[in-house]
């Protein structure tokens, strides 16, 4: 670890003329606990490997003359190297297990060992999706008990399971009501999306074929109902609404607003992205949703392993539910759960399904973890999240709004996540400044400057999962940090002073980029 | 109930703090005719955790699992052994529970992590640039269309597919093309020793946008990319090649130096397990660094902190949904992290020797199980080049005959009828994949029931 490598960078190494590390330096770059690791390509060689595997054979080559001649240049590591050099890496990381990550709209709560357990289960874990159907029936089982709470929880007639992420579902749902549209010969072309929505929303609708417009949002957070009325008509395909919205307020008009798209002849899509806030309490199909994607890894836990993957089955109203993509699975009378092709669609009455949206069924991985995760909870559980959800987010909101700007505080409770702007904040200092110095104080950030709606915003959302006391101790730090703020500490503005890394060049990133390690000697 | 630390006096103090007399007050935006009542229809109340153990274990048992039997399913999911360090690694919490690296000071090991990966993938596929990978193989190969259109600027709009290409990729991409402008233009696959690569390049002229050719392709055979390539290039049309089964390219020449300009695939063989279909590893690279702005998906980028030291950050978010809304390159705000770590760390295991081991391991026990099946009577080898996958035709109609294996615990492969369905000239064809998890015996096992049910 301390000899240079063959690029000839050391780790931790400052660059000449940048700043010296604040305290003495060390031979090795690392300090203590926290150590620096190079890259793989820097540390391993294509002559070591850590798998146990026979030396090729001479003997039959029926590759037909495409053998590879040249070297791939992947470098390997024994496995006790592989081990220390991943662990090591992981050390560098923040994560759920490590304290509260308040990322507001991504809801990050705990995710139980017992549904990494059970996904695990060789009869989940090891069965191709291509299987004849009736050695995987308990496979089919899970998705279709997943299926029917996911349903029931929702108050709609079906579900899309397929879709492979949150933003995936939304297209899934977008090329429901566009199939819809077509099957009754109603060409549409525009779709209606709030200025508060995620980004997905509208680069779905126009991958959909669509064309978007914003509606504003009233001085309440929540969607202008006379804008969106006023807008509607012949042309619109429908409306993409987030509920919770990414203000952390229930949209009190739904039910009207669902009303008046239909009227129009229009469909309501709904981002579930905040279900967490209302499961158990409120059912979408009840306020005239249509469409609703669910994140599994936000609402039912999945684990979302530093990126994904992530899970995203959309609910159906009546009227979308013939559209839904293959494959699905349907219980028949009998009892048993079929899975429905393309070649058996007719028998399950589904012959109108837009198409395939992934090769196979979707996440299976994650299916399993959210219905062991639904099953522990249970009917009292489920209310019990929900309600826990807004009790934190409301704690969190009263306990600081006498030090940050709450914009909407005024307007009633907030669900599941706070909303805080940089109102009040020194001249010179930014939200971003503030969300680096909490790094510092041993927390992840909460979400950053979105929603758009307001300026320099903060969106905390602490989850069911937190205890009074770590609320308590967050506060006080998001306390602390506000006042810094407010007095224009200078210090904030080059924080993170005590993580692995001091703020990164973003800027130089993207100018010049650099996504794939170059070793220094072909150069 | 053990996931909610609150107890009823911390409810009771935050309510007093907050100024609510009640948690409904809480929910007061919401009209009182959305709420739910009574309990959630049908749902019991919290289980344990042996209870939904119990439960879960049930039905994991109604399953026949790949390892408890004579198995040779691929077709774009591949059975190979995972060293046991790659699940060990991928459950530290600080890698399983992390989020999105949105906060690049306090993710460097997910960064680091994924800035090897892309690394990894690049010099795997021939390319000079990964991203940081796609929600699977099939989902990446419907971005590289999309943005094959985006290159040619909406100009052409011809999409030219192999017809032995994943028929499930296939129809990915019709599905999402009904609803843009893309005209695109299939085959049936044929039943040939060799794919058609004739007919394919006849079908390329100036309205195309691109061609998709999967190598190796659904039936194991291998196309000649560069032919394909070059025939495309003059017509000024893209490459995309689609490559389902990863370690085949530790054996077979990268599809990126026969000259594919956008090379698309499924990981999971390198550090995935099978999980009935997901979440799986989309790879997506590009052989030109040009293209790069047009890319979709999550892309990490070395960089410099405040002190000079080297770190990584996702970068080229300015392509992106959260900046450019509708006019993003795609809409997809996430990738397969956790996946990405498995892969990762597998074939850092591997490394160069240990992927070209067991990619000639696959290939050589594929060549015996070939030979001693194809001595079956009414059994007859399709192809004369594979890598682990080849077509059997048989003397019957092969779906019926894989069912009946099934009694025997032998899972037997994917018949092309159950790929391809409607297409009754295929119906004697099956698919049958070997790896080095598949023993003799396993081979000797599938021969002699082959021999008692075509008998």
């Amino acid at each position: 670890m301390s000899a240079p490598n063959a690029s000839g960078w050391k780790p931790g190494t400052p660059v000449e003329g940048h700043n010296a590390l604040s305290g003495p330096d060390t031979a090795t770059g690392n300090r203590a606990l926290m150590l620096e690791e190079p890259l793989l390509f820097e540390i391993g060689h294509v002559e070591t490997t850590g798998v146990d595997l026979p030396e090729p054979q001479a003997g039959a080559n029926r590759l037909g003359g495409f053998d590879r001649k040249d070297p791939i240049g992947l470098p390997g590591l024994s496995e006790p190297e592989t081990v220390r050099h991943y662990t090591r890496l992981s050390r560098q990381n923040y994560a759920i297990d490590l304290g509260l990550f308040p990322l507001g709209s991504c809801t990050m709560k705990h995710n139980p060992r017992l549904n990494e357990k059970i996904a695990r289960m060789p009869g989940f874990a090891d069965v191709h999706p291509l299987q004849p159907v009736d050695t995987v029936r308990g496979a089919l089982e899970v998705i279709n008990e997943l299926a029917f709470w996911l349903v029931d929880l929702t108050g709609m007639d079906g579900v899309a399971m397929s879709p492979k992420a949150g933003a995936h579902g939304e297209l899934c749902g977008i090329l429901c009501i566009r199939a819809a549209l077509e099957a009754r010969g109603d060409a549409r072309e525009v779709i209606l999306v709030p200025e508060s929505a995620h980004g997905t929303n509208p680069a779905t609708a126009a991958f959909a074929g669509y064309r978007v417009e914003d509606i504003p949002a009233n001085s309440d957070g929540r969607v202008d109902l006379e804008a969106l009325k006023a807008r509607l008509g012949p042309d619109v395909a429908g409306v993409m609404i987030t509920n919770p919205n990414t203000c952390g307020l229930f949209e009190r008009d739904m039910k009207a607003i669902s009303d008046a798209v239909h009227e129009a002849g229009g469909f309501v899509y709904c981002d579930g992205a905040n279900f967490n806030a209302i499961v158990g309490k409120v059912r979408p199909g009840d306020l005239g949703v249509d469409a609703m994607h669910i994140n599994l890894h936000k609402t039912f836990s999945t684990p979302h392993g530093g990126g994904g993957p992530g899970s995203g089955p959309v609910v159906l109203s009546e009227a979308l539910c013939p559209y839904g993509p293959l494959p699905f699975t349907a219980r028949t009378k009998d009892g048993m759960v079929h899975l429905v092709e393309e070649e058996n669609a007719a028998e399950f009455d589904h012959t109108k399904a837009f198409g395939r949206m992934t090769a196979f069924h979707g996440q299976m991985g994650m299916f399993t973890r959210a219905l062991a995760y639904i099953l522990s909870h249970g009917a009292d559980g489920l209310k019990q999240v929900s309600e826990d959800a807004v009790l934190n987010a409301n704690y969190i909101l009263r306990s600081l709004e006498d030090v940050l700007d709450a914009p909407f505080g005024h307007s009633g409770p907030c669900m599941h996540e706070a909303l805080f702007s940089d109102k009040g904040f020194a001249e010179d200092v930014s939200t971003l400044d503030l969300a680096k110095a909490l790094i510092d104080e041993g927390y992840h950030p909460m979400t950053m400057y979105f929603p758009l709606v307001v300026h320099g915003a903060m969106l905390v959302e602490p989850t069911e999962t937190e205890s009074k006391a770590a609320l308590d101790q967050f506060i006080m730090a998001l306390r602390s940090v506000a006042d810094r703020a407010k007095a224009g500490d200078e210090t904030l503005k080059t924080a993170p002073h005590y993580a692995p890394r001091r703020r990164l060049d973003e800027t130089q990133a993207a100018r010049k980029p650099v996504l794939a390690w170059n070793d220094p000697d072909m150069a | 109930m053990r996931y909610l630390p609150l107890t009823d006096t911390d409810r009771s103090a935050m309510l007093d703090t907050i100024g609510a007399p009640d948690i409904d007050a809480l929910f007061a935006d919401v009209p009182e005719a959305a709420r739910l009542s009574g309990p959630i229809d049908g749902l019991p109340m919290h289980a344990s955790e042996m209870a939904v153990e119990k439960h879960m274990r049930r039905l994991s048992k109604k399953n026949l699992a790949a390892a408890d039997a004579a198995f040779f399913l691929g077709a774009g999911a591949y059975k190979h052994h995972i060293p046991a360090s790659v699940d060990h690694i991928i459950q530290r919490g600080e890698f399983l529970t992390a989020y999105t690296p949105y906060q690049p000071e306090i993710a460097q090991g997910t960064l680091q992590m994924l800035f090897e990966f892309q690394s990894q993938v690049a010099r795997l596929y021939g390319c000079a640039v990964a991203n940081a990978s796609m929600y699977d193989g099939s989902t990446a190969c419907w971005e590289a269309v999309a943005m094959a259109g985006r290159v040619a600027r909406g100009k052409k709009r011809k999409v030219v597919l192999s017809g032995a290409l994943h028929p499930h990729y296939a129809e990915v991409v019709r599905t999402m093309a009904k609803f843009t402008d893309d005209e695109i233009a299939g085959a049936p696959p044929s039943l040939t020793a060799k794919p058609d690569d004739d007919g394919l390049i006849a079908r390329i002229d100036g309205e195309t946008s691109c061609v998709v050719v999967q190598y190796p392709d659904i039936l194991g055979r291998l196309p000649d990319l560069a032919k394909i390539a070059q025939a495309a290039h003059e017509k000024g049309a893209l490459l995309i090649a689609v490559n389902t089964e990863p370690v085949a390219l530790g054996a077979i020449a990268s599809p990126g130096e026969l000259g594919a300009d956008i090379v698309v695939g499924e990981g999971q063989s390198i550090g995935v397990g099978l999980q009935f279909g997901g979440p799986y590893l989309g790879l997506f690279a590009v052989r030109d660094e040009k293209h790069v702005r047009q890319m979709p998906g999550r892309l990490c980028g070395e960089t410099a902190d405040a002190e000079g030291k080297r770190g990584f950050v996702l970068t080229l978010s300015t392509r992106e949904q959260h900046i450019r809304r509708e006019k993003a390159t795609s809409n997809i705000c996430t990738n397969s992290g956790l996946c990405a770590l498995a892969f990762n760390v597998h074939m850092t295991l591997l490394g160069e020797k240990g992927l070209r081991r067991l990619a000639m391991e696959n290939h050589r026990l594929a060549c015996l199980a070939a030979d001693r099946l194809a001595k079956v009577p009414g059994v007859k080898l399709l192809n004369e080049v594979f890598f682990n996958e080849f077509t059997l035709l048989l003397d019957g109609d092969a779906r019926s005959i894989v069912r009946k294996l099934t009694q025997q615990d032998i899972l037997a492969g994917v018949s092309l009828a159950r790929l391809f369905p409607g297409n009754e000239g295929l119906s004697n064809g099956l698919l049958v994949a070997v790896t080095e998890t598949t023993s003799e015996e396993d081979v000797e096992t599938l021969a002699s029931a082959l021999e008692e049910v075509l008998a």
